[in-house]
């Protein structure tokens, strides 16, 4: 075993306080902005401040705020994965990290093919970020992936990936792509529009509706236990027995298994869209035809000058 | 008899959320026939149930989307278009 000195321990100590420190940031924003209810309410995302802009004012609201935060928490998690790399004693961590490169390595070879291998550190902080996001809502944190805004950015990024890949045959192609069978040339232009809609729209459904489920029946629970309690005198009749771990069941559903689902389906429709929509075998014929063009072009110039 | 619109307004909204939740009868279906075939086939070999169950679950996904649609429909009636409807009434009043 390798020594490990003070210093590799502090480090250690400030990358988990780096994790820890910006969801506890995030609990004490929203303590501190929240104002007191009495009911329990469905509200959108909290706007914090907005920024003066020429044409609009930027809002920054409480899913960006969170989705930040939870970028700095991921940051922080992976580097603490890395720290001290080793290639004879590797530690816990590190099989921990090796293990989720091989997995996301080996979704994207089996999904995407071998030609896009680089797309696996994309891929990965996509999972991660959906994953961690969604799972926000177990501190009583609003989970930015339920607002639309958030996860149609996403969505907006895979379409115009899927859009460069389209076009890497050239404009031609990319404008017959549509014209396939030429009758449904507006089904095929509308199809895919509908891509990043029904994307954003299907990850930012299921976390939204697993919240709201999870307020009315907190608020329906609350009304039960008032019923049964109710007869009681002073304080013992307020008192929400019923809501007390009944709704930490429903969250295993909706918030850990739904939340984890939908960032895996999110990768998994990014990577078959962006891999079906990369023409590999007419790419190839072009490079093909474009080198023996060059190779022409050489030819004729050589023997112009030979001439 | 400005009551009366506002409620009227209020009323449909509702109403519309809770006809376009119908649209969850057709993903039900569709997942449920998902998930009885996913069962068929894992029954039938059991050595393939990894790619089976991860093929499924993306497929329930897919189907998913069109009750997705009718939710956010439903939530947009709910929590967006009364405003929005009283706004214009108030804006005709005057």
């Amino acid at each position: 075993m390798n020594k490990r000195g003070r210093l590799f321990k502090t480090v250690d100590i400030l990358l988990i306080a780096l994790m820890i420190a910006p969801v506890l940031c995030a609990i004490v924003l929203k303590v501190l902005t929240t104002p007191a209810s009495d009911g329990i309410t469905i509200t959108g995302a909290r706007i914090y401040f907005e920024i003066p802009m020429p044409i609009q004012n930027l809002i920054i609201t409480e899913s960006q705020i969170n989705s930040w935060l939870v970028m700095i928490s991921i940051f922080a998690l992976c580097l603490y994965f890395t720290h001290g790399l080793s290639v004879r004693s590797p530690s816990k961590r590190q099989h921990i990290a090796e293990w989720i490169v091989e997995k996301v390595d080996g979704l994207v070879n089996g999904n995407m093919g071998e030609s896009f291998a680089s797309f696996a550190p994309f891929i990965a902080s996509i999972i991660a970020l959906s994953a961690f996001s969604s799972l926000l809502s177990l501190f009583g944190l609003y989970p930015p992936t339920s607002d639309i805004n958030i996860v149609a950015g996403w969505a907006i990024l895979v379409f115009a990936l899927i859009t460069y890949y389209k076009f890497k045959c050239g404009p031609v192609n990319y404008l017959k792509s549509f014209a396939e069978p030429i009758a449904l040339t507006p089904l095929n232009v509308i199809s895919e529009v509908a891509t990043p809609i029904s994307m954003a729209f299907r990850h930012y459904g299921n976390v939204l509706s697993g919240s709201v489920i999870a307020v009315l029946i907190a608020h329906a629970l609350q009304g039960l236990s008032r019923l049964v309690l109710g007869w009681l005198p002073g304080v013992l009749g307020e008192i929400p027995f019923l809501q007390i771990g009944l709704p930490a069941i429903l969250s295993v559903y909706f918030d850990i298994f739904s939340g984890c689902l939908q960032a895996y389906i999110f990768a998994m429709l990014t990577m078959m869209y962006v891999s079906g929509a990369f023409p590999a075998e007419k790419y190839e014929e072009r490079k093909k035809i474009k080198e023996k063009r060059k190779q022409q072009k050489k030819n004729s110039q050589q023997n112009l000058e030979v001439n | 008899m400005l009551e009366l619109a506002i409620g009227i307004i209020l009323g449909c909204c509702a109403l519309g959320a809770g006809m376009a939740m119908i649209a969850g009868i057709g993903p039900g279906i569709g997942e449920g026939n998902a998930v009885a075939k996913a069962c068929e086939a894992i029954g039938r070999q059991p050595e393939s149930k990894g790619a089976v169950t991860s093929t499924m679950l993306m497929g329930c996904a897919i189907a998913e989307t069109t009750g997705l649609y009718a939710l956010v429909i439903a939530i947009l009636l709910i929590f967006v278009a009364p405003n929005m409807l009283v706004n214009v009434l108030m804006g005709v009043i005057g």
